[in-house]
Order: C-alpha cells, then structure tokens, then sequence
C-alpha cells in the first residue's frame, strides 16, 4: 500500500514556519537560566527535523540535525549560552526558513549562507569534541549520518543503508535458523510473540516449531507470564538486520539466536536466486519484502502525477503577476494558499449558517402561500427579511472573522530586526511593542509587512541617534521604537514611533530643491516639508545603499499603503523624535464607504478619506483668478474639486451643492457633489479584472439597486484634478463655477 | 478495528499518523502532550497508544509511566516515537515500560506494517 505524503506537506509547512517563529522568539529572550525556553527551541528543531525527514527533505534533515545537537547540549548544560552562539542558531533558524521555503517551491538547492551556516556549527560542534566533553566513540556531528545503524535517522543514511545490504546480498544466505525465547515477563510492556511469528512469516515462508517444555501445570500457569519459546526457519534472502528489527524491541526480553540456512539453497536454488536477481535490480518495487529500507522515496517528495494540477496552478499564479510587487514578497503567492482558523470561529460560522437555514425555510413557507393578504402574513414575512438581514450581517462580520489574524504575526519580526540592526550600526535600541493583539485581514498582513520593515529600519537609521550623541543631548543612551496597533472605528491604526533627533527640515527642504521638487522662491509649511521625504524621487540611490539596500523609498512605502486603502501621516518634533502614523482598512474585501451622486450617477467615497461634510459653505469660496477655487476650512484654504468635471459629467443643473472634505496622503481638498446617499459596506469588485484601470476610480461595487456604483479613489482624483489644471491653465481657462448654496 | 492513542505536539505528525491509520480502519484518538494523552486514555479504552518522546507539559516518558500504573493498561501495546537514533532513547522508554518503538522520520507504510505487529 502507498500513501500520499503530499497531503500532510502544507501542515508541515505552516507547523514548521511557525516553529522557526518559536524558536527566534525564544532566541531572542535567551539566556542560560531559561531552561525552558531552551526547551520550546529545542522542541521546535526537533519537529522540523522529524516532519522534514517524513517528506525526504534531506537537507533540512541534515541542517536541523546539526542545529538540534547544538541546542541539546545547551539544554543538558554541556555547553553554556553566549551571544555569539545565539546569533549563530539566530542565522541557522534564517537558513531554516529559506530551507523550507526552497522545499516548498521545489528548489533541491542549498544557498552558500547555509552551506556557510553549516560549517560554522560542524566546526563549533567537532571543537567541543576535541575538548573531550563528549564519548569519542560517538556520532562525531551531523555529516556523519552514515554506517550501518538501523535506526540512524537521516533518510540518506537509510539510502546507504539500502545500499550497502544490496551489496552485500551476494553473500546472503537463502535462508533463517531462528530461536526465539521470551523471558516470562516479556508479556508485560505489550509485547505479543505471536505477532512477531507473523512479522517474520511476511518475510517469507516459514516452518515454526513450538517449544512448550516449560510449561507448568495447568493450575500453575500464571496468564501474565510467557512459557513458550520457538524455532522458526525461514526461507528468505532478506539480510540479518531485517530479521533482529523484528524482535528489536524485545533483545533484553528474549533470548534469541539467528543463524543462516545454507542448505536452502541446495533445496530451492531457482526460486532463490531469481528472488535475488529481482531484489538487486527493482529494490523499490518490493516495499513489502524490506520495510526497514523501504523509504527511498523518489527525490522529489510529492507525488507527481497527483499534486501536479495544483502545483501547476500555484506556479502559474505566481506568474501573472511577478513585476508589480518585484522582489518584495515572491513568496506571498504560495503563502497566500491556507490560513488556520480556530474551530471557534468555523463553529459560530456554522451556527449562523443554521439559522440562515431556518430563515430561509421560513420564508419559503410564506412564498408558497396563495396570497399574501392579511396583516398576519405581511408581519411574518417582514419578520422573516429582518431576521435574513440579521443572519447576513453576521454572516458576513463571521466570514471576516475567519481572515483575520493578530498583527503579531508581523510584529514579531522586528525584535530580531532590532536586534541585527543594533549589532551592525552600533547604536543602543529599545523595541517597544503594544497592541500586538489587533486583528487585521491576512491579505492586508502579508502586505503591510515589508512598508513596516522599511519604516522602522528607518527610524532606527535615519531617526536614533549614536548612543554618545543621545548622552550629550541629554536623552536615554538606548533608543526607544515603538511600534502600536490598535483599532479606531472601522480602521486598524498602526504606529511607529520613536524618540530620536526627528526629521531634518532644513535638510529636506534643501534636498527637495536640489532634487527640482520645490521651487527656489517657494517656501512650504513644515508639515509640507515633511511630507516631501514621501515625494517619488526625493530618494537617492547613495541614500538607499546607506538606508536599508532595499531599493525602496519611502515613495514606494506611500504607494504600497495607498494600494491597500490606507494612508499614512508624518509627525516630527526636532529632537524629540518622529511618528508615522499608517491608517488602513480592517480588510480589502469590504469598504465602508459614503454614496454620493451626481445626477442619477452614484458614487462611493471610502469613509476612511472622509474629515466631513458640508452642506453649505460657512466661510466665502475664494477664487481668485488665476488660482485654484479655494475654500477656508477650519484656517486652511483648501482646493475645492469638481466631481462633475473630473468625472466628465455634464454641467450641473441648478441643484445645491455640497463640500466633502477628503484628505489624500496628507492633502486636504473639498470635493464638490450634488447629493448625500446612505453609508454602508460595499463588497469590492476589481475595475481593472473586469473592465480596464480607470484613473481616479479605485474599484467598483454592486449597489442595492443592482447598478454598478464606481468607488473612488481620492488620490487619484487629485491627481486627475491637477493633470486638467495643466490643462486648463495653458488653456487659460481657470475658474470653476460654484454654486454657493 | 483497534481505537488508537496518537500523542504527539506536533501537527504534522498527528495528521499523518491519524489519517493513515483512520485509512486502514482503525479509531484514532489525538492529544497534543502527555497530559491530555492521559486523560484521554482514563476517558476510553485504547488497543494502542503511539506517544512522541519530547513533549511540552508532560513527556512520553512520564506518560508510559503513568499509563503502566493504570490497572487497565498493564499490558497495553505502547509504541513511543523517537528521532534518536541513540539507544538512550530506546532504553529509558523500555525501561518506562513501552512495548516497543518507532524510529521517526517514518512513512504511513512502515507505521502500519509496525501497528500490525504490535495488535496483529
């Protein structure tokens, strides 16, 4: 019988990513006195190790084997835990991870870091041999694997293994002279000799002979104990190993003898040897006649002909789309296939679906009715709706349940990036993290990830000060990051804050002119300043080898937030540090959005863009010619935007107006519509999947009325709004009618 | 059919060991450490109880103890799951009272050719 391994493969993935966690966490906080963290690390290799060997991973085998030796003898106190040994498993747990995920994209190589990693524990390990701590005699390190142990349990030792009895079956006798002899007690750890007889009868035939001369009187026998002893000759080519493996369990429990038939092969030779011959030649396809040998799985663990369809399909996901998101996250696609999901939450999904159920039967009932006359009838079925509406509503609240994930899963990156960053630039730093339990929308997680990388890296570099420098400034000599998540209304907030000499406005400002960004006579507000490090081509290449070597600006790190309906905001105080603030939506499936219209077109604003709505201008529209239509909100002149002319509408009829004040990344602008509409959720409909990306148009949804709504995307109105200004300046045409209510 | 204890931390592991020998029949009941592999067993009878060695909260070790002391599994078949390839391993389950063992890493094939020979 075979097995599909394939099927197990994707738990032993996430079990085994989710173990690297574990150990670089407990890695992180480690110290000697901390047996059991030394434990959970220890357990944690040790799973890889053992699931790995199961799918014929043999370098993760190998690599973790090594790892595992070195954590069990920090855990049994042979050797003692220093920084350098924690950096050291530190780097292994990275070479794990890339391990695994080069197993799970079917990559058989070995990237030079482990290979380095490799050598670096072989050489630390084999010192401490040398040192003598350690029986000479035993296993040097996880190389040596090999030899003829049965029960070694690297994979390709078992290959050599395999090997080496097929080499040796020349010599190997044509059959088995057996005694058996259980001590009495044998019965009691649950072992059964009868069992073993037939293990070896599957070896082969067999002639049992029964030895019961020890046994009592009937009224003496005591049913605990094992009286019987046998002779067993077996005709078989399997090798001595296979035959001591079958009563392995037992050899201080019995005694036994073996010996080899030679006759045998005086009495069967043909059938004897053609059983060789085949043996030597096919040894695979006779798993049954060596299951001690027999996992010498093909070299590519799954099964191909039957995983082949969704690994096809997988690769050829990730192929659509490889240049929009570049390097940042080519894994994402293969991650992106599975999420667990507590059983609590499938329950109460479950539950609700029963009483959808119900709902349903209910108004199926009222459906068959005759007529739908009498007050009784109409109360039941507007029952029923309100109770429909109910079970929807949760239903879908429950759904959204399912893809959320706390946001540690993120965060609990960056106390090892802290940690690799202050080794390399020499600065003391304090990783303060809070709100880890916020939940957020896996997709969105996986997303948010690599913008969050680059801020704090660049907090840490550009914003933290040399510990002498923060001394003399009278600050703490360790920098502190923070990082926060918390939820505020239907958005998720994430903060990065931190407490260094903040941004450098005279810098920027000096640097955006140097870059072309601001003009020689212009002089914006600080909060403009600041805002410019966000401008695409405020970067420069010598900045980026110096900042993180990502090749990302914070350009890139703007647009990847916007991409996900989020916005992020700048806040600094020289010398005091500064704060990026990230707003993003709970999920990308679903908006809140506000409908508006114009005419009988309805639009969505997402309501996360929204500061307010006016009805009628409080304070005079101010055009003054040349410029923008300006509106004064709250001391702020703001740019007033026609929706209708972005939109390519025709002119407005004389309705009244109003103002909705939006705000994209970071700029405010009055967005001018006819109508205010109801506030709801709208489930997101890709524009550019089914129709073509429309500039100012974020996606598209289904309103209540079966009519397609159009949700926009404030940034690039603005954008839009700015490419007509152009336009229409060198046009000469510059002044947009409002019609103050 | 046999009702088997698979005790493991480790989901791979107890995925694979129930769904092949869910496959070929038998009854398997999962637990995720000693201690709950414990109560399981006090809760039900098991033919077999198949336990991982390294465990967080209690060990197979311990559990093979406790299990021995238990009226209703003196004799009870208990296989521990081990990577060691050291006969330490092997011993002290012995010595604890196990039946036998299971060198990890194993192949659904090999764990029932081995749960065949321990229930027949």
């Amino acid at each position: 019988m075979s097995i599909d391994l394939s099927q197990f493969q994707q738990v032993f993935f996430e079990e085994s990513f989710e173990g690297v966690e574990t150990m670089e966490s407990y890695l992180l906080e480690l110290d000697s006195e901390d047996t059991e963290a030394l434990h959970a690390i220890f357990r944690a290799a040790h799973s890889i190790k053992g699931g790995a060997g199961m799918f014929d991973f043999t370098t993760i085998v190998d690599f973790t084997h090594l790892v595992e030796t070195l954590l069990d003898e920090l855990r049994s106190d042979k050797r003692a835990v220093t920084p350098d040994l924690v950096t050291l498993l530190l780097q292994s747990s990275d070479c794990i991870k890339e391990l695994l995920h080069l197993a799970q994209e079917e990559d058989n190589s070995t990237p030079e870091q482990v290979i380095a990693t490799k050598q670096q524990l072989q050489a630390l390990l084999s010192g401490k041999e040398l040192s003598g701590k350690e029986l000479p005699g035993e296993e040097p390190s996880g190389e040596a694997l090999s030899g003829n142990d049965t029960s070694s349990e690297s994979l390709a030792a078992l290959e050599q293994n395999s090997e080496a009895s097929t080499e040796s079956q020349d010599n190997t006798p044509e059959g088995w002279l057996v005694t058996f002899a259980p001590h009495p007690e044998m019965l009691q750890t649950g072992n059964e000799p009868l069992h073993m007889l037939a293990a070896l009868q599957d070896l082969g035939p067999t002639d049992i002979t029964c030895n019961a001369e020890l046994l009592p009187d009937w009224t003496e026998i005591n049913g605990e104990l094992c009286y019987l002893s046998w002779q067993i000759r077996l005709q078989s080519d399997v090798d001595r190993d296979e035959v001591e493996d079958i009563f392995s369990w037992v050899e201080d429990e019995c005694d036994l003898t073996l010996e080899p038939l030679t006759e045998q092969s005086q009495t069967a030779p043909i059938e004897a040897e053609a059983g060789t011959e085949q043996h030597q030649s096919l040894p695979e396809l006779e798993p049954e006649q060596q299951p001690a040998i027999q996992p010498a799985l093909p070299s590519t663990p799954a099964q191909p002909d039957k995983s082949a369809p969704t690994e096809e399909r997988r690769r050829s996901d990730r192929r659509e789309k490889p240049d929009r998101r570049g390097t940042m996250d080519r894994r994402s696609g293969g991650e992106a296939t599975s999420i667990r999901v507590g059983t609590d939450k499938i329950d109460t999904l479950i539950n609700r679906v029963g009483e959808l159920v119900i709902t349903q039967s209910m108004l199926a009932q009222i459906g068959r009715l005759e007529s739908l006359e009498g007050p009784e009838t109409l109360q039941r079925l507007q029952q029923g709706l309100a109770q429909l509406e109910r079970s929807t509503r949760e239903i879908q609240e429950d759904v959204m349940q399912i893809r959320m994930l706390p946001i540690s899963f993120v965060f609990n990156r960056f106390p090892r990036l802290v940690r690799d960053l202050q080794g390399k630039l020499g600065k003391k730093l304090e990783l303060v993290i809070s709100g880890e339990g916020t939940e957020l929308d896996k997709t969105l997680m996986e997303k948010i990830s690599d913008p969050l990388v680059h801020l704090v890296r660049n907090s840490i570099d550009h914003g933290i000060e040399m510990p002498e420098q923060r001394l003399e400034a009278g600050k703490n000599e360790s920098g502190r990051v923070e990082l926060v998540a918390y939820h505020q209304g239907g958005n998720i907030i994430i903060e990065i804050n931190d407490d260094g000499k903040g941004l450098d406005a005279d810098k920027i400002l000096e640097k955006a002119r140097e870059k072309g960004l601001v003009g020689e006579d212009e002089e914006p507000k600080l909060q403009e300043i600041y805002e410019l490090i966000m401008q695409p081509g405020f970067s420069t290449a010598d900045e980026v080898s110096d900042l993180s070597g990502r090749g990302v600006g914070m350009d890139v790190v703007r647009r990847n937030i916007n991409e996900l309906g989020g916005n992020i905001e700048i806040g600094s105080e020289p010398g005091k540090g500064s704060r990026f603030k990230i707003t993003l939506p709970l999920t990308l499936a679903i908006l809140d959005g506000q409908q508006v219209s114009l005419d009988d077109q309805v639009y969505i604003i997402p309501l996360v863009s929204i500061i307010e709505s006016i009805q009628t201008p409080e304070e005079p529209v101010n055009a003054i010619a040349g410029k923008d239509p300006l509106y004064c909100f709250r001391g702020n002149y703001i740019p007033l935007i026609s929706l209708r002319k972005v939109m390519g509408q025709p002119e407005a009829t004389e309705q009244e107006q109003l103002i909705m004040i939006v705000e994209a990344n970071g700029q405010q602008y009055g967005l001018i519509v006819d109508d205010l509409l109801g506030q709801q959720q709208f489930v997101i409909k890709s524009l550019e999947e089914n129709y073509r990306k429309v500039e100012g148009v974020a996606g598209a949804t289904i309103l209540a009325d079966g009519r397609v709504g159009l949700i926009l995307d404030v940034v690039g109105i603005l954008r839009l709004y700015r490419r007509i200004n152009q336009r229409r300046a060198r046009r000469g045409d510059n002044v947009i009618r409002l019609n103050a209510g | 059919m046999a009702t088997i204890l698979a005790v493991d931390d480790s989901p791979t592991l107890r995925q694979m060991v129930s769904m092949t020998l869910k496959d070929a029949g038998h009854t398997v009941v999962e637990a995720k450490n000693g201690q709950e592999g414990l109560s399981a067993a006090q809760r039900q009878g098991v033919d077999l109880v198949l336990t991982d060695i390294n465990m967080p909260i209690m060990d197979g070790i311990t559990l093979t103890q406790e299990l021995r002391k238990l009226s209703n599994y003196r004799f009870t078949p208990i296989l521990i799951l081990t990577t060691e390839s050291s006969t330490d391993m092997k011993q002290k389950g012995k010595a604890a009272g196990a039946t036998g063992w299971l060198v990890k890493p194993f192949n659904p094939d090999k764990l029932l050719t081995t749960v065949k020979r321990v229930l027949g």
